[in-house]
Parts: C-alpha cells; sequence; structure tokens
C-alpha cells in the first residue's frame, strides 16, 4: 500500500498537468522540426519541384498553379516548427495553446503534402473542397449534439438517428422526391429523438444506456430492412434516390480557390452554414437560448425562475434528433444518392468528438467539424500520392485525432453542469 | 387486488407468491425477455408483404399468416440453435455414436458461439460495476485475436501445455493493453470511456485491416490472410471434425466464476463496486479511484481480449480482413440483462450464443434477416433499463425500495 501510494506521488510529479502542457508541447513541436528537416528534407532531390493545383473546376475565375522548390517548402515549414517549439518552452501560449497545436497539425501536414507531392502535382483545392463536404454530417452531428447537451440530456445516440435518416432519406426519396426524403429523414429523428427524450426524462433511465439502446436499434433495423427489402433486384427502385447537385453561389463561386472549396456544392454544405449560424444567435443572443442553457447548467435554479425543466429538455431532444436525422440524410441524399448498411461508419460519434473539440459552441463545432473532415479527405487525397505511409495507417488518424482531443491534450473542455443527469422535480 | 384488504395473518400461499414474484428482479428480467421476442415478433409480422396480402382477403386468413410467420421465424431459430429435438431422440435411441454427433452438432456449434459471449459479457460486466462503460469490447477482441495468433503461429517447438496459455496469455495482454487506454485517460485527462473505447475500436480495426495485409499477411495466400496457428497452440477440440466445441468454453466459465469470486468476495473486488456505486464516498473511504479505475478498465479488456484469443486459437486458427465480430456490442445488452452479474453472465451469455447460432439458420429458412437479433437486443436493454414500463405493461407491484434504474449510473460523477 505504501509503495504504491509512493509511486503514485511520482507519477503525478512527473505528470503535473500544468507543468506537463508547458514542456511537453515545446518539446514535440521541435522533435517535429526536426524530422521535416533531418527525414522528408533529406528524402527529396535537391531540385525537385512541387506542384500544387489551384483550379479544379471552369466556375471559378482561373488562376495560375502554384510550384516551388521542395526543399525550399520543407525547410521553411521546419524552421517555423522549431521557432514555435522554443517559444512555448520558454515563454508559453498559455491559453493560445490550442490554436497554436492546430497551427502546428497544419504545418505538419502542409510538410508531408509538400514532400509527398513533390515531383508530381497535387490539387490543393479540390483537397479542401472534400474537406469541407466531409465536414457536414461530422459539423451538423456536432450541432445535434450541442442542442441536447446544452439542455443537460447527452445524446450518444447521434449515430443511430443519422443513420435511421439516411435511410429514411434513401427510401422517401426514391418514392417521391430528395425534399420528401429531407423530411422523412428529419421526421425519423425525431421520433428517436422522443423515445430518448421519454426514456431520460420521464423513466429517468442512464442517458447513456438509452443511446446506446437506440444506436444498437436504429443499425440493426436499418440493417434488417436493407437485406428483407432493398436486395433484391426488383425493389431497387426502392433505393434510387440521387441526390442533390451542386449549386454555385452567383459571385461568391467566381472567387479564385475560395470559391471552389466553399461555395460551389449542394445544399448540405450551405444548410450547414446556415444551422450554424441560426445556432450561435439562438443559444448565445435570445432569451430561448440563455432558458436553454441554464437548464442545461443547473436546472434547479432555472425551475425556481419559472422556466418549465421538462418541456425545454423535450424540446431540446427533438430538435436534436431533428438535425441528427437532417445530418443522416447527406449520407444517402447529399453524397451517392443511396442506402448502404452502416453507411454512417461511426460519423456520430465522431460528431461527439467535434462537439466536444468545439467546446460545446456552434463555431467551435463548425472549425472541430472541418478538422475532422480535413483528416478524412487526406486518406482519400495521399493514397494516390506515392506515399510510403500504408492507406490503413491514415485511415485511423480521424479516430487517433478523437482520442487526442477527448483526452484535453489542447485544453480541457468543460460540457454543461447537468448534462447527464435526469432532474427530478423537489415534492413538498 | 384482494390481497391488499386482506390482513397479514389471513394472506394465503398464492397471493403471498405473486407479491414477492411481482417484486423480484429476476421476474422483470424474465418478462423483459419475453416482451423483447414479442416485439421482435410484431416487428417480423409488419414487415412482411405476405401478411398484408392475407389481411386483404380476409381479417382471418391475416392473423394466421401473421402466426405461421412468426412460428416459422422462431422455430427455425429454436432448430438452429438446438438441433430437431426428433432428430436427437431418434439419434439417441439408435445409440450410433455418429448419429447422436450429428444430430448435437447445432447444439455444440451453439456453445461454440456462447464462448466469446462469456468472455466478452464478464469482461462489459466489470466494468459497468466499476462504473466504466466498456463499449471497446469489440476492439479489445480483434487485437486480442491477432496477439495471440501471432504468438499461436510464430513461437515454434513449444509443447501445448505451454503455448496454448503462452498465446492466451498473450491475447489477454493486448486485450488489456486496449483496455488499459480508455481507463488511463478517463482517470488522468477526464476523457469520458465511452468515447475513447468506440475511437479504439476503430483503431483496432484498421489497425489490424493493416496487420493482415501487410506484416502478418501469409505470403502464400492471394488474399489477404495471416499464416495458420500451429497445431501446437490450438486449443482442445472434444470431437472429430465438422464439431468444433473446444476446451475455451470452459476456460470461459472458469473465467466468469473466477470474476464472480473477485468481485464478491475479494477486498479488491469490493473497492472496483464501490468505485463504481459511489467514487466520492469510496474517495472519502480512502480507496484510490485512480488505480481501481485503471485497473478495472484494463481488466475488462484483457477478458475481452481472451475472447478473441479463444476465438483464434480454437475455431478460426487464422485472421482473415472480415474484422466485424459483432460480440462487443452484443454483450452490452448482455451484461445488462445479467445485471452485470458474471454468474448471470453465463445464462445470458447462452441465451445470446443460442440466439446468434440459430439466427444463421433462421435467416436461410425463414427469409428473417439476422439482424432481428439486434432489434431484440435494443428491447431488452430498453425494458431492463426501464423496469417501470415492464410494470406498466404486466401490472406488476412496486418494489418495496425504490429502485434505481440500474444499480449503477454512467453518466459523468461530478464531485
Amino acid at each position: 500500500m505504501k509503495s504504491s501510494t509512493k509511486n503514485q506521488n511520482w507519477i503525478t510529479k512527473v505528470l503535473d498537468p500544468a507543468r506537463l502542457r508547458q514542456w511537453l508541447p515545446g518539446v514535440l513541436f521541435i522533435l517535429v522540426g526536426i524530422f521535416i528537416k533531418l527525414v522528408l528534407n533529406e528524402a527529396v532531390e535537391a531540385d525537385a519541384l512541387t506542384t500544387f493545383t489551384t483550379n479544379i473546376n471552369k466556375t471559378s475565375i482561373q488562376i495560375p498553379n502554384f510550384v516551388f522548390n521542395t526543399r525550399f517548402g520543407l525547410d521553411l515549414i521546419s524552421g517555423l516548427c522549431a521557432g514555435i517549439g522554443i517559444y512555448q518552452i520558454l515563454r508559453g501560449f498559455k491559453n493560445k495553446l490550442t490554436m497554436i497545436i492546430a497551427v502546428m497539425g497544419i504545418l505538419v501536414v502542409f510538410g508531408f503534402l509538400v514532400w509527398g507531392a513533390s515531383g508530381t502535382s497535387l490539387s490543393f483545392t479540390g483537397m479542401l473542397a472534400v474537406m469541407v463536404i466531409r465536414s457536414v454530417p461530422i459539423t451538423i452531428g456536432a450541432l445535434a449534439g450541442i442542442l441536447c447537451e446544452r439542455a443537460g440530456i447527452i445524446n450518444i445516440a447521434i449515430e443511430g438517428m443519422m443513420i435511421a435518416g439516411a435511410f429514411a432519406g434513401a427510401v422517401v426519396g426514391s418514392i417521391f422526391n430528395l425534399w420528401a426524403g429531407i423530411l422523412a429523414a428529419i421526421m425519423i429523428g425525431a421520433l428517436l429523438a422522443l423515445v430518448h427524450a421519454v426514456l431520460s426524462i420521464k423513466y429517468k433511465v442512464d442517458q447513456i444506456i438509452s443511446g446506446t439502446m437506440i444506436n444498437i436499434f436504429s443499425t440493426g433495423l436499418t440493417s434488417y430492412l436493407y437485406i428483407k427489402f432493398l436486395q433484391d433486384t426488383e425493389n431497387q427502385w426502392l433505393n434510387e434516390s440521387g441526390f442533390f447537385r451542386p449549386m454555385p453561389i452567383p459571385g461568391l463561386a467566381k472567387i479564385p480557390v475560395i470559391g471552389p472549396i466553399f461555395f460551389d456544392h449542394n445544399l448540405y454544405i450551405y444548410a450547414m452554414y446556415i444551422l450554424v449560424a441560426i445556432l450561435t444567435i439562438a443559444l448565445f443572443k435570445t432569451k430561448w437560448g440563455l432558458r436553454h442553457r441554464s437548464v442545461g447548467e443547473y436546472p434547479k435554479a432555472a425551475d425556481t425562475l419559472g422556466v418549465n425543466v421538462f418541456r425545454t429538455r423535450y424540446l431540446a431532444c427533438l430538435l436534436s434528433g431533428m438535425v441528427a436525422g437532417f445530418a443522416g440524410s447527406y449520407f444517402s441524399l447529399g453524397s451517392v444518392g443511396r442506402f448502404e448498411q452502416t453507411m454512417t461508419a461511426g460519423r456520430g460519434f465522431i460528431a461527439l468528438a467535434a462537439m466536444i473539440f468545439g467546446k460545446w459552441n456552434p463555431l467551435g463545432a463548425l472549425q472541430a467539424g472541418m478538422l475532422f473532415g480535413f483528416a478524412e479527405s487526406l486518406t482519400t487525397k495521399l493514397s494516390l500520392l506515392n506515399f510510403p505511409i500504408p492507406a490503413e495507417v491514415l485511415l485511423m488518424l480521424p479516430y487517433i485525432i478523437t482520442i487526442i482531443v477527448l483526452a484535453g491534450v489542447v485544453g480541457r473542455s468543460r460540457g454543461p453542469a447537468a448534462a447527464g443527469s435526469a432532474y427530478e422535480k423537489e415534492s413538498l | 387486488m384482494t390481497n391488499k384488504k386482506t390482513s397479514d395473518g389471513k394472506r394465503n400461499f398464492l397471493s403471498i407468491f405473486y407479491e414477492e414474484l411481482s417484486r423480484s428482479s429476476l421476474t422483470i428480467i424474465v418478462l423483459s425477455v419475453i416482451s423483447g421476442f414479442v416485439m421482435g415478433g410484431i416487428l417480423v409480422i409488419l414487415t412482411a408483404p405476405e401478411v398484408y396480402k392475407a389481411f386483404g382477403t380476409s381479417f382471418v386468413s391475416g392473423l394466421s399468416t401473421s402466426w405461421n410467420i412468426v412460428a416459422k421465424t422462431y422455430s427455425s431459430l429454436f432448430l438452429g440453435a438446438i438441433g430437431n429435438p426428433a432428430r436427437i431422440a431418434e439419434a439417441l435411441g439408435s445409440g450410433d455414436r455418429a448419429l447422436i454427433l450429428k444430430a448435437f452438432t447445432p447444439f455444440l456449434e451453439s456453445l461454440v458461439v456462447t464462448t466469446p459471449y462469456l468472455f466478452t459479457g464478464v469482461a462489459v460486466a466489470m466494468g459497468f460495476r466499476a462504473g466504466l462503460f466498456n463499449i471497446g469490447a469489440e476492439g479489445q477482441v480483434l487485437v486480442g485475436a491477432i496477439a495471440a495468433g501471432w504468438a499461436g503461429w510464430s513461437f515454434t517447438g513449444l509443447s501445448p501445455w505451454i503455448h496454448v496459455p503462452l498465446a492466451m496469455l498473450i491475447g489477454a495482454l493486448a486485450g488489456g493493453l486496449w483496455g488499459f487506454v480508455p481507463g488511463f485517460l478517463k482517470v488522468k485527462t477526464g476523457a469520458h470511456e465511452v468515447i475513447t473505447t468506440i475511437m479504439m475500436n476503430y483503431v483496432a480495426y484498421y489497425l489490424i485491416y493493416y496487420l493482415i495485409a501487410a506484416p502478418l499477411r501469409d505470403p502464400n495466400e492471394v488474399t489477404p490472410k495471416t499464416p495458420w496457428v500451429l497445431e501446437s497452440a490450438h486449443l482442445f477440440r472434444f470431437f472429430p471434425d465438422p464439431i468444433r466445441f473446444h476446451f475455451g468454453f470452459f476456460i470461459a466459465l472458469m473465467v466468469a466464476i473466477l470474476a464472480w469470486y473477485i468481485l464478491f468476495k475479494t477486498t479488491w473486488g469490493y473497492e472496483l463496486r464501490t468505485v463504481g456505486l459511489n467514487p466520492n464516498a469510496s474517495r472519502y473511504a480512502g480507496m484510490n479511484i485512480t488505480v481501481v479505475t485503471i485497473a478495472a478498465m484494463a481488466l475488462s479488456g484483457a477478458i475481452a481480449g481472451m475472447a478473441g484469443a479463444s476465438e483464434i486459437l480454437g475455431v478460426t486458427w487464422r485472421q482473415s480482413q472480415a474484422l466485424a465480430t459483432g460480440y462487443g456490442f452484443d454483450s452490452i445488452a448482455l451484461a445488462l440483462l445479467a445485471q452485470n452479474h458474471p454468474l448471470g453472465v453465463i445464462l445470458t451469455a447462452l441465451l445470446f450464443g443460442f440466439l446468434r447460432s440459430g439466427s444463421r439458420v433462421m435467416q436461410l429458412s425463414a427469409g428473417t434477416p439476422v439482424y432481428i437479433i439486434n432489434i431484440l437486443q435494443a428491447f431488452i436493454i430498453l425494458f431492463i433499463a426501464a423496469p417501470a414500463i415492464i410494470r406498466t405493461i404486466f401490472r406488476l407491484k412496486q418494489p418495496a425500495a425504490k429502485e434505481a434504474p440500474l444499480p449503477i449510473s454512467l453518466s459523468e460523477k461530478k464531485s
């Protein structure tokens, strides 16, 4: 017993969070700089050129490609990394560390891209456009999580609501039209959310168990219906919804590089921008939002002041389900135009990580969504380059990033205080 | 209704029995399973086109078609899981060993499927007892399998008495490592284990996909597969070839009993359960929550890793890239149904093993997709987690003490 406590002390001293956060990132940054200089820089010819293609379509104004010497680019990046690392060890970036780590991540990835595309060309704009597209379900899913958790209900069932939304969207979209598909996805999300709400608010079931149950149920049900009906060739018309085509925004889509990346997509991408804006204003600038958040932080106080805790929580759950269902319909109606089994592939959970990473803030969720989207687009693009790292290892990237993010390496984020606990009105 | 009016002395045996039964949690468990099956049956009826056709002609034929479809689904599930009783009786009557074995094949095959469920069920239950929701059993099974397999084909010239335990141990260690990481992160950084374990599942999935694709690939194979596990590392099989029933089943039983002993008969198990029930109280009592949490998660992972080890050493003998086993996810419902009791897990693992084993036959002969099992599980979790629903449906009495929906609460505990 004694030795174990001693051991404990030693560990806590070395791993003391405050000290650890000061020097560990700094050392890491410098190591990264050295790695880029010694390993990557040595592996390319002195006169090799890297080309980043900037135009991906004819919608935007055409500009020349970005061509530079590979070694020069890598030297620049490794110098920047080492400089940031030294500053971190000596002075520390304090609360800006999150941003700096993000910058470091971008630098490292950029370094690998510069190196990987050495001697060939890489469609830089295309990659960022894919990033925006891939971020859609993650960001919108995270918004669903924010809506729920800000009112004190943990919604781990986003994955289940999304897969149900994808299924309903594909089938209803095939029978009627794409808009009906979206509507059906929203409705099915709301229905599942209602179950979650009744279980966790009325029956006070542990919210994580309730959410897990919904995940198992809707993954099971969609797979069941898929095998039972959609696999037959004669039923193929039920799973041919098609998808929303890109609608470039006039004017904005013409801007070189920026246009194709942000403003030349289909409805879902614009819906993401709009939802982030609406939710930011609604949560932080309106009376409704204040009440909503107060229920998540301190329901008893909110109740005392006359806010109906139960109604607020039910509404939050329903809205969250609708948003999650809509996010799910992206998979079928927004990208491939049909439903496939387990097509959400854990994006609902990554959305939760994005929510935490974004500190339960819609704008933060958008940034986190973009980060995960970038990780995904990286894996698709890098397999095309002559890259020595196998694709499977790269595919782990989003999940490892999620773990690192959750571990609070980038600064601890605190959720709404009352999230996870059922509210019980005191009886006299 | 009359029980209430009669005074204590005059209640007859039946009413007392009814009251006790009504309040017991075992009743809830049994009724949850039954209700789950009923809901599954309703789903089968609702999704059968022939039922709607039959209701079109007449109401009675609609009802009979519904009944037939449900009966066919569940009877083929039963036949697939246990075997044909008539054939078993006939084989026993004939006394021919080969015939008897053939008749019992479905039953023994169900025990083969039960084996990993026993491990993962105990693993998840162990986590729940410590207040940890280990959704990562799936990934722990995978890394356990690949590690045990690696030990199984790369160590040559060992006696089976050393090789088998060694390979099992290495599998358990790998699973334990996969459980240790989320446990460590939870204690040290507050990262919720639900999400980290899910992420670890994906990491495990891609890691093993990669390992089988390149470093551990059998060079003589066209498709990516690992080499065969050496004969000296095979878990003992009791019967000749088509029957795969192996010694792992008994190891799993022993693990379940050992887990029960640790949880309920040792000081450490007591600490683990206390931390799960109330971390604040256990902190005041001087228990080391950090160590208990990390150890519980690592142990849970190690047990799940043994599931993978016993699969590769006892059943498949090699690993291909078809990875998702589903055992890890199913064991959530399994552990909840067992009320997180290791000995209860033995019963529920048998139930789930037989269901899963029978569902393959069901999909082939009755055309009901195997995923009906997942839907059953979801309903079972629902009814177990919210016993009030079952009490309302079956008009059961309220338990004497105000019951918590579950013995534990998983959501973040604030101090």
